[in-house]
């Protein structure tokens, strides 16, 4: 069952805090998203397998923007 | 002897030593802890050497500074322009998402109401208590226009203060919202936003305008130029002129408006103990309207079912972005999956809207 991050605000990719193919817990980093010149943390929803990220590093993206699926 | 006369040294006074000592204050607080740099370093060598002696520079009718503040200030040109650039650079999305957090950001505005009853009954005029109760909204370019036209003794002052308390916000705000707020409150996730049309994005400037206009005339030569901004960038039909306004105009104002308030800052205008009275006021504005937003939040929570989280009527004061950062720094603190800065930005705007409002109203009453 894969599951979705989505972005919750908008705002440019920073930096990816996690590895493609890493098993993460919920609440781990998944990635940095900079919006109004402030680094805020996006957190896995789930525990699982970071199967892919749907950004890459400076990518400008919306709110509810897929940004990586877990599986 | 006549030669020593023309030199400066003779003429300085320790008042001059003292407030030019301000001065590099305020240029080593710019550089090296990079408080507001792009005002406080000009603001800072304005205030240097407008306390050398025998220059000139702020002489009516002669000098170079007096020049740019009397054209650039006393017109009323260089604040408003300011406001064209602020307009292009911002998103009103996130008011237009959230409509019932205007109310937070007016409700931020107590804070200028009570400092200026307060200011008055200590013993400011009436034109010079609306002016450091327009402190209170943190917002630099709003006080430094309604200063130089009903109280241009305190402009320097008054601007120095704004400015000041904006880059304190991440100082001064949060012990306030966490002695109004209980943790559970803090955690509130709030509900998405709706998404806000672009032909709404289009209407909101033009509408807004011709409302706040008809309802407070003298508000008219900030607010339209704000909302003309802001309609430049929403079009996306002149790139050119939006680029303009918001990076290449605003930079050269900027540097004429803050040499300008910082030359005002005379040892004899400056060194007078009301300008302490007026630090201390211009923190007590800041502190009410930081409380009286969050506390209107609380109340609107009492009669809705979608609750506010009231870390965001503490955006209610201006000081755009800062205090929005403040309360997403807050909410991350309680519940690091909290993201509240795109809805602290909905009250952040309108406490803008807001605080020029108050000053189009002192304006209307005193001018």
């Amino acid at each position: 069952m894969a599951e979705e991050v989505c972005a919750p605000l908008s705002g440019k990719v920073l930096s990816l805090a996690a590895e493609v193919g890493s098993l993460v817990e919920e609440d781990d980093e998944i990635l940095v998203l900079e919006a109004l010149k402030m680094e805020t943390v996006v957190y896995s929803p789930c525990d699982g397998r970071l199967k892919e990220f749907k950004v890459k590093v400076g990518d400008q993206v919306a709110e509810d923007d897929v940004l990586a699926v877990i599986e | 002897m006549a030669f020593f006369d023309q030199l400066g040294f003779s003429s300085l006074t320790p008042g001059m030593v003292f407030t030019g000592f301000i001065g590099l204050v305020l240029i080593y607080l710019a550089i090296r802890k990079q408080y507001e740099p792009l005002l406080l370093l000009p603001i800072g060598f304005g205030i240097l050497v407008a306390n050398l002696p025998l220059t000139h520079l702020m002489e009516p009718g002669e000098g170079l500074i007096w020049r740019f503040y009397h054209y650039g200030i006393e017109w009323e040109v260089i604040p408003p322009l300011i406001f064209l650039g602020l307009g292009a650079h911002t998103d009103f999305g996130p008011l237009l998402s959230q409509p019932r957090l205007i109310f937070l950001g007016a409700a931020a505005q107590g804070g200028v109401y009570v400092t200026f009853f307060v200011a008055h009954a200590v013993g400011f005029s009436l034109e010079e208590a609306a002016t450091i109760g327009i402190i209170g909204g943190a917002d630099g370019p709003t006080t430094i226009f309604l200063a130089a036209q009903i109280a241009p003794q305190l402009l320097g002052a008054c601007a120095v203060a704004a400015y000041s308390y904006m880059a304190l916000v991440p100082i001064i705000q949060p012990p306030i919202m966490r002695a109004l707020t209980t943790e559970k409150e803090r955690k509130i996730r709030m509900k998405k936003s709706r998404k806000v049309p672009h032909l709404e994005k289009i209407l909101f400037p033009i509408v807004a305008t011709i409302v706040i206009v008809l309802l407070v005339p003298q508000s008219a030569a900030l607010i339209s130029m704000f909302m003309l901004g802001n309609l430049f960038r929403e079009s996306k039909v002149v790139d050119r002129l939006t680029d303009t306004v918001q990076n290449s105009l605003m930079n050269i104002v900027t540097i004429f408006l803050g040499i300008s308030v910082g030359a005002t800052m005379s040892a004899e205008t400056f060194l007078r103990k009301d300008v302490i009275f007026i630090f201390f006021l211009g923190l007590f504005a800041f502190m009410i309207g930081t409380a009286t937003g969050i506390l209107l939040a609380k109340l609107m929570n009492l009669f809705t079912e979608d609750k506010i989280n009231p870390l965001v009527g503490a955006a209610g004061v201006s000081a755009v972005p800062m205090a929005a950062r403040v309360v997403h720094k807050m909410g991350a603190e309680a519940d690091k999956k909290n993201y509240l800065l795109m809805f602290a930005m909905g009250p952040n705007l309108a406490g803008v809207i807001g605080t020029v409002i108050a000053a189009g109203i002192f304006l209307t009453i005193f001018k």
